[in-house]
């Protein structure tokens, strides 16, 4: 693998994420439980489809073959996208959501605050950028957790059932693969390992906070970093590409 | 071509102080602080935007808004150029422009940097129609990904509060 080629899938995972995560996101646009809670979760989608945009930009011009940004969202197949299992998740009910919201912001928050001193500047960028809008995401996500934690025996327990449920993709979020050995070196990229302690106690806490359980796995799912995906991401893309797939370069 | 004796970075920003924040029609793209630059090249004239939320939706609209103006005065290679860095932040709206936030309505931002993000509604944000302090937050993400939700528990209205950013 060349720096080149590490930077680009660096550059996929970045843009992946957030383009999967917001696609799910929006689902919830006009089936929020209230009409604040829609707005949020729309506004938090908007927010991951602009960085979305702003990564996959970056990775088409560093793969330099005159590709855009659109060209990466609609015209690849689902083995080369690296998007971390958790996102592509559907979206399950609100205390999923919520959960797995939790669980990605607070991830995104330290890799942002790592990212925002890469030696890249572009990366760099928009990681210190992105940083901003992920605090409100974190502050979104643990309020709710709260809220949901401690307040009926229902809402406490569907919390409880979808922290368990996502706890085991939690693990592939600080897996270090090729192209982050090559980029760790130069300073581009982080060493995720050096977040994971962090990630937990702060996790931990606002769980605490919430009366939740830390679940207990002794498994945790991988598959991402080699395009391997669940089920999930076939169909969003069937969803999301349809469109390009079968008018090619349509524009409105 | 670009007409370098007509068209300098000045003139060229001139030109472009007329365009309004498709979002808060009363202020200016200059004044919200999103139009960076002007760079004169031989043969473009550059514009340098930088985004105020990454996925601001305003963006796309800002971006043919400087074209067509520019278009109209008679500049027709342009090119709208979108930088991250440094990013975009409240700090660069003047006192003015928070006094015309204030006039139509939207609360300006009280500040950046000392923000506590953890807890942001506890600074008081003041109502920009009755002026009262004791309002509320409703939501942390408002009409838009830039404004905030909040009521003024003196006069009752729901209004917008533009976030520290």
């Amino acid at each position: 693998m060349t720096k080149q080629q590490a930077l680009y899938k660096y550059l996929l995972r970045l843009g992946d994420n957030p383009l999967i995560l917001g696609h799910r996101l929006s689902e919830w646009c006009s089936r929020g439980p209230i009409l604040e809670e829609d707005l949020a979760l729309t506004n938090i989608a908007l927010d991951n489809i602009g960085r979305a945009q702003a990564f996959l930009k970056y990775a088409a011009e560093v793969e330099g073959l005159g590709k855009t940004a659109d060209d990466l969202a609609y015209k690849r197949d689902e083995r080369s996208f690296y998007n971390n299992l958790i996102a592509e998740l559907p979206i399950g009910d609100f205390a999923y959501t919520i959960a797995r919201q939790l669980l990605i912001a607070v991830f995104e928050q330290l890799q942002f605050t790592d990212l925002s001193k890469s030696s890249n500047e572009t990366i760099a960028g928009i990681a210190a950028k992105s940083l901003k809008e992920v605090r409100y995401h974190v502050a979104h996500a643990r309020d709710w957790c709260y809220r949901l934690g401690k307040g009926t025996e229902e809402s406490h327990n569907r919390l409880q059932r979808a922290f368990n449920e996502l706890w085991m993709y939690t693990g592939e979020l600080f897996e270090m693969y090729d192209e982050d050995v090559i980029l760790v070196f130069d300073g581009v990229a982080g060493d995720l390992n050096t977040l994971k302690i962090q990630y937990y106690d702060a996790v931990q806490k606002i769980l605490n906070d919430s009366n939740i359980q830390i679940p207990v796995v002794d498994y945790m799912q991988t598959g991402s970093r080699k395009g391997i995906h669940t089920e999930y991401l076939g169909h969003i893309l069937a969803e999301m590409q349809y469109l390009q797939r079968a008018y090619p370069d349509a524009t409105w | 071509m670009v007409n370098t004796q007509l068209h300098t970075r000045d003139s060229i920003l001139q030109i472009l102080s007329v365009i309004c924040d498709p979002e808060i029609p009363v202020v200016s793209i200059q004044e919200m602080g999103i139009l960076r630059d002007v760079i004169v090249h031989d043969n473009v004239c550059e514009i340098i935007i930088t985004p105020t939320y990454t996925g601001c939706p305003a963006m796309g609209i800002i971006e043919a808004d400087i074209q067509s103006t520019l278009h109209h005065a008679g500049i027709d290679e342009v090119k709208v150029t979108t930088v991250y860095t440094p990013a975009w932040t409240t700090d660069w709206m003047t006192e003015s422009t928070k006094e015309k936030l204030q006039k139509f309505g939207i609360a300006a931002p009280v500040h950046s940097h000392c923000m506590d993000w953890s807890k942001p509604e506890q600074h008081a944000v003041i109502c920009p129609l009755c002026h009262a302090e004791d309002t509320q937050i409703i939501s942390h993400f408002g009409s838009t990904a830039c404004k905030a939700l909040y009521k003024c528990n003196v006069c009752k209205e729901p209004f917008d509060y533009f976030k520290c950013h």
